[in-house]
């Protein structure tokens, strides 16, 4: 029972809004101490425990640093920035007269859905593919709509709608495929039950959803040109036009 | 053969530049502290594999200790100005979409030349070919960037650590997570949860068992940042002894959808950092640090109604296929 303390500092660090890294590495100590707790512990052994778990979660955390590699592509968008990358993905959806921020972002979510349903998970992605094209060309479609520059509510409603389908595309395509992390991890947790599944089993019964995902998602996002000429329509009153 | 090593080997050295760049910066709000943390970083990345398990363990306490209990600065080194950029797109036009285009590429490309050629085999390692080919791609795309647009040396450097900074310590919470989940193994927290919520909840009926099983997906999703850590538990807690076990569910299609509840999950929270945080950083939504950012916001109702969906899926198809 007291394991649970470590969930319990996760959940209050959180709400008390101390720095997660922190709440983190308490959290882990915390149950790494009090699963040692027992009658007639000493302190020496609980310190033990303690250095026992920090060394635990040194060693996990050397084994995932395969999450930083997606960084090295920082210098790239960096340096393309720099040279306009941004301000040309903005022009270029600009010519597009039928071009829209929610119809854009439907597409998006078609490409990222479809792709991810592929294996193709690293096609997009928030440093790759949101921060420099997909959402300055949503805002871009937008800017033709209002006419110049946006309101910032409405800028910056676009960009968190610009990530939020990158993910939404990405997590209710990629359970297709069947070579990708989350079936593989089901396969091996079946199989230690005794149940033995194929891969294209648990892909298949993701279907379902990823179909429901694209049209609860899609009409939010052909409802979301509405939110945003509502947004202008206020800025336009406001500012007596 | 070009393993993840060789991958830790350059990010070692692109943090240690970082690092060091910003210690020369002396308009950097955070100079000192930011240039250490990215140092420790390097460190991680280029010794990790020699300090052992107690040494890395210190290395995440300094880490925490630098970066954790006082927020980190944003170094703003300098830069090209609207007008440039807008001139420079004006010339170069839809070339500049290439050296972004090539990364993903190269990533998709290297992965499937990994599996397929006798070259590739040879050329890149089979455990975890596709990031190391992502990072091939970044290197390919630097090098035809700096050729063709033939900017300052350092500017790759320095407008990376401008977007590293951006990212801050959000960068590590993925990694700490994992390395939480460990501990939370080791421990083990999932036998102790899946206890409480049997004894919590009486799961009388097939629908019952299903909307407790989907429910604690997403919610300890939320907890941990992570659908993949909430997953055994919950499956060995509800799905497989009562959804399957006592109501004949069909385990393939509970665990399919049992795991796209725990997505929902990830939809809301800010402990999944890398999807929900390094975007509202990465896009400087102004209120990134508050708990429900501007993204997490705009996925909720998707969220919601998909994790409904999820639980009527799994009603109506279990036990019948």
């Amino acid at each position: 029972m007291l394991v649970l303390l470590g969930i319990a500092v996760v959940v209050v660090g959180f709400v008390a809004r101390i720095n997660p890294l922190l709440v983190i590495l308490v959290a882990a100590i915390v149950t790494g101490v009090t699963a040692a707790l027992e009658p007639g512990v000493e302190v020496r052994e609980l310190v033990q425990a303690a250095v026992a778990t920090l060394a635990a979660f040194g060693e996990a955390f050397n084994d995932n640093r395969y999450f930083h590699i997606t960084w090295l592509i920082l210098p790239v968008i960096g340096l393309l920035e720099r040279a306009g990358l941004q301000e040309r993905a903005r022009t270029l959806i600009a010519q597009v007269r039928a071009a829209t921020a929610g119809r854009l972002l439907l597409s998006y979510l078609v490409v990222r859905q479809a792709t991810s349903a592929l294996g193709l998970t690293s096609l997009g992605g928030h440093p790759q593919m949101v921060r420099p094209l997909v959402a300055p060309m949503a805002e871009g479609a937008a800017e033709v709509q209002a006419g110049g520059n946006l309101p910032d509510r409405v800028r910056f409603r676009i960009r968190s709608m610009s990530a939020a389908t990158d993910n939404i595309g990405l997590f209710f395509g990629e359970d297709i495929f069947i070579a990708i992390g989350s079936i593989v991890l089901m396969v091996g947790f079946l199989e230690q039950a005794g149940i033995i599944v194929e891969p294209l089993q648990l892909s298949v019964w993701a279907i379902p959803t990823a179909i429901a995902a694209f049209v609860v998602h899609g009409v939010r996002l052909l409802l979301f040109d509405r939110e945003i000429r509502r947004g202008l329509a206020a800025r336009d009153a406001e500012t007596g036009r | 053969m070009i393993t993840l090593d060789h991958a830790y080997v350059l990010l070692g050295l692109m943090f240690l530049a970082f690092s060091i760049l910003t210690l020369r910066d002396p308009e950097h709000p955070t100079r000192v502290r930011s240039a250490v943390f990215w140092a420790l970083v390097a460190a991680s990345m280029l010794f990790g594999s020699w300090l052992g398990g107690l040494g890395n363990g210190v290395l995440v306490l300094a880490l925490v200790v630098v970066g954790g209990l006082k927020a980190l600065g944003v170094g703003r080194p300098s830069t090209t100005t609207l007008e440039q950029r807008r001139d420079s797109a004006a010339r170069r036009r839809n070339s500049l979409f290439i050296p972004a285009l090539i990364v993903p590429l190269a990533a998709v490309g290297g992965t499937l030349a990994a599996k397929h050629t006798g070259a590739g085999q040879w050329l890149i390692s089979s455990t975890q070919t596709t990031l190391i080919a992502l990072g091939l791609g970044c290197l390919l795309s630097l090098f035809i960037a700096m050729a063709w647009l033939r900017p300052p040396v350092m500017a790759p450097v320095q407008e990376g650590r401008r977007l590293m900074d951006s990212i801050g310590w959000a960068a590590l919470l993925p990694q700490m997570l994992a390395s939480l989940g460990a501990v939370f193994l080791a421990a083990d927290v999932g036998g102790v949860v899946g206890e409480l919520v049997t004894q919590a909840v009486p799961l009388t009926s097939p629908l019952l068992a299903v909307a407790a099983y989907c429910l604690g997906m997403a919610l300890f999703t939320v907890i941990m940042g992570n659908a993949f850590a909430a997953f055994p538990v919950m499956t060995a807690a509800i799905g497989l002894p009562f959804v399957v076990g006592q109501f004949g569910g069909n385990p393939a299609i509970v665990c399919a959808i049992g795991m796209l509840a725990g997505f929902c999950g990830t939809l809301m929270t800010p402990m999944a950092a890398n999807f929900n945080v390094v975007p509202a950083n990465l896009l400087e939504l102004p209120d990134r640090e508050a708990p429900f950012n501007g993204v997490i916001r705009a996925q909720m109702p998707t969220a919601v109604i998909i994790l409904g969906v999820n639980i009527a899926l799994m009603y109506f198809l279990a036990f019948r296929f």
